[in-house]
């Protein structure tokens, strides 16, 4: 995607100038990523409510969770309780007891986050597993192409000096000072960099690790991740990193320049600031 | 903004293009949790020949993956659970059953049959007569939780080797004692199906036993199935008859075994 000549960009008003940001392949992955996961989000919640609770080491001590939502009785009735460790939140409504269809249920998560909506372990694998797989053939193309013609090195890898200046892009994000350049800033950069090659994999890597039949074809992986129960454990906290970024990057997608970002990531587009695009030669 | 779009008119149209498919989007995503409810319901086309194929993938690569050696891993006395999970029937209200459980088991007989040169039965006495095989091994719930039990009991290759095998046999079903659902048409009753692969795996047994004692009436006594590789709904309780079948469409529900009639994967290795 490097830029050979300005004479043939089309222009766009203000001194900007429009070139090509994101490959066809590019375009294509993310947005079959965004459906993947949106799918994957919501089934894999309904999986979680089967057992709202997370352990660690091989097997479940029941008794004593990392993590857990439940529906508890108290003098006022019915409430839904958050447990992380030794902290105990009132998440009535939403986590562990929540409205279905007009009636208190108890759940781990509502109704309206899960899918389907209803408890339904079966059908929430069924949805799982068909997008976990379109996720990771999807994946594995964008990984191969973007390592082949170096996408992850030129555009995703940061150089020392931009790492150096994490300090000054930190304070122009709280700024909401952005440059429309052709290249990413150095927290875009780590962002994706540790999402593609790092929270991407390891969650399917523990999402295999859950599977009795995998774990014996591969006894390395269950070592991996400190035992199933521990996977598990993993696989949420990563599966909450992916809804944390999405939601930081869809916020700075909207604050950025909505349309321009937009238009780049569909039709690979991309309107910089022509002055200060230094790699037109 | 707009003095952008007054200048240049092919940007409106773009931008309309966006709008449209986030406004698509967004409906589809509000709109459609109860058309995605619907159209993954259980006998639909989409949930049998399009999501099923996630299943098929899993079946598939984990076959290609998995080699008939390829053990569960092994644990030791410390790694047992204190408090490993009874789930489904823990307590079968059926009278005959009750009966047996009454008197220890002492009447109870495993009925083998089904496409079998010499069909047999075996009383309890008989099935620990026989070598054993004794596994410390991590129970996964489909549910998502383990836990770590020591099970004895006879290979089921070794029972099925006494039977012999007619070459026309492809599943080995297990039929329980418990009705785990209450149905009119007994279609409750857990049954399950393993194909050869599993069913000849050195860690396929009937447990006896589990962690040192007596099988309890909670973890399926007197009999129950473990297969190692696979969740745990494989792996049935209360077993009363082993048939050696060619083709489960005709039995209960059709799909091979109680959950499965329900929704779930009938190879249940994730």
């Amino acid at each position: 995607m490097s830029v050979t000549s300005s004479a043939n960009l089309p222009l766009v008003p203000g001194g900007r100038v429009l070139i090509r940001r994101h490959t066809l392949l590019v375009r294509i992955t993310h947005w079959i990523n965004v459906v993947c996961i949106l799918f994957l989000v919501m089934s894999g919640l309904q999986i979680f409510n089967a057992t709202p609770a997370l352990y660690l080491g091989q097997k479940a001590d029941f008794a004593h969770p990392v993590a857990s939502l439940t529906a508890q009785n108290s003098q006022q009735g019915p409430i839904g309780i958050t447990q992380i460790g030794g902290a105990r939140f009132n998440t009535t409504g939403v986590l562990g007891l929540s409205t279905y269809d007009g009636e208190p249920a108890a759940r781990g998560f509502p109704g309206w986050i899960t899918l389907p909506s209803y408890q339904d372990l079966a059908t929430g694998r069924r949805w799982h597993f068909f997008f976990a797989w379109l996720f990771v053939i999807n994946g594995a193309v964008y990984l191969v192409a973007s390592l082949a013609n170096r996408h992850i090195w030129q555009d995703l890898v940061p150089t020392g000096a931009e790492l150096r200046a994490i300090p000054s892009s930190i304070l122009h994000h709280l700024q909401l000072r952005f440059a429309h350049v052709r290249e990413y800033n150095v927290l875009q950069k780590l962002a994706y960099l540790i999402i593609v090659v790092a929270v991407l994999p390891l969650i399917v890597l523990a999402g295999m690790t859950m599977s009795p039949g995998l774990d014996s074809a591969f006894p390395w992986l269950v070592h991996v991740f400190f035992g199933r129960q521990t996977a598990r454990t993993i696989h949420f906290i990563l599966a909450t990193t992916i809804v944390l970024f999405v939601v930081v990057h869809v916020v700075m997608v909207l604050v950025s320049g909505v349309w321009n970002n937009l238009r780049s990531m569909v039709t690979g587009r991309y309107a910089v600031e022509a002055e200060s695009e230094p790699h037109v030669d | 903004m707009l003095t952008e779009r007054k200048r240049n008119p092919s940007r409106p149209t773009r931008r309309g293009l966006l709008v449209g498919i986030a406004a698509t989007a967004g409906t589809a995503v509000l709109a459609g949790c109860d058309q995605l409810d619907m159209v993954a319901q259980q006998g639909s086309w989409f949930r049998d020949r399009v999501l099923h194929l996630g299943e098929d993938f899993n079946r598939t690569v984990q076959r290609f993956f998995l080699n008939p050696n390829s053990l569960a891993h092994e644990f030791t006395d410390a790694d047992i659970s204190t408090d490993f999970k009874a789930n489904g029937s823990t307590d079968p209200d059926d009278p005959a059953y009750r009966a047996m459980a009454a008197n220890g088991f002492a009447d109870w007989k495993l009925e083998v049959g089904g496409l079998v040169e010499k069909p047999m039965s075996f009383s309890l006495a008989d099935l620990r007569a026989m070598p054993s095989r004794t596994q410390i091994t991590r129970h996964d719930c489909v549910e998502g939780w383990s836990c770590i039990g020591k099970w004895t009991g006879v290979p089921l290759a070794l029972v099925l080797e006494k039977v012999g095998v007619k070459p026309q046999g492809r599943y080995v079903m297990f039929t329980c004692a418990d009705m785990l659902e209450q149905t009119l048409d007994g279609t409750g009753r857990y049954y399950e199906t393993l194909g050869f692969e599993d069913a000849y795996h050195p860690q396929t047994i009937l447990a006896y036993d589990m962690n040192g004692e007596t099988l309890t009436v909670p973890h399926g006594a007197p009999l129950r199935v473990r297969v190692e590789r696979q969740l745990g709904y494989k792996m049935a309780k209360y077993v009363m008859k082993i048939d050696i079948i060619d083709d489960y469409s005709s039995v209960s529900r059709g799909n091979g075994g109680f959950w499965e009639d329900r929704g779930y994967d009938w190879y249940a290795g994730i």
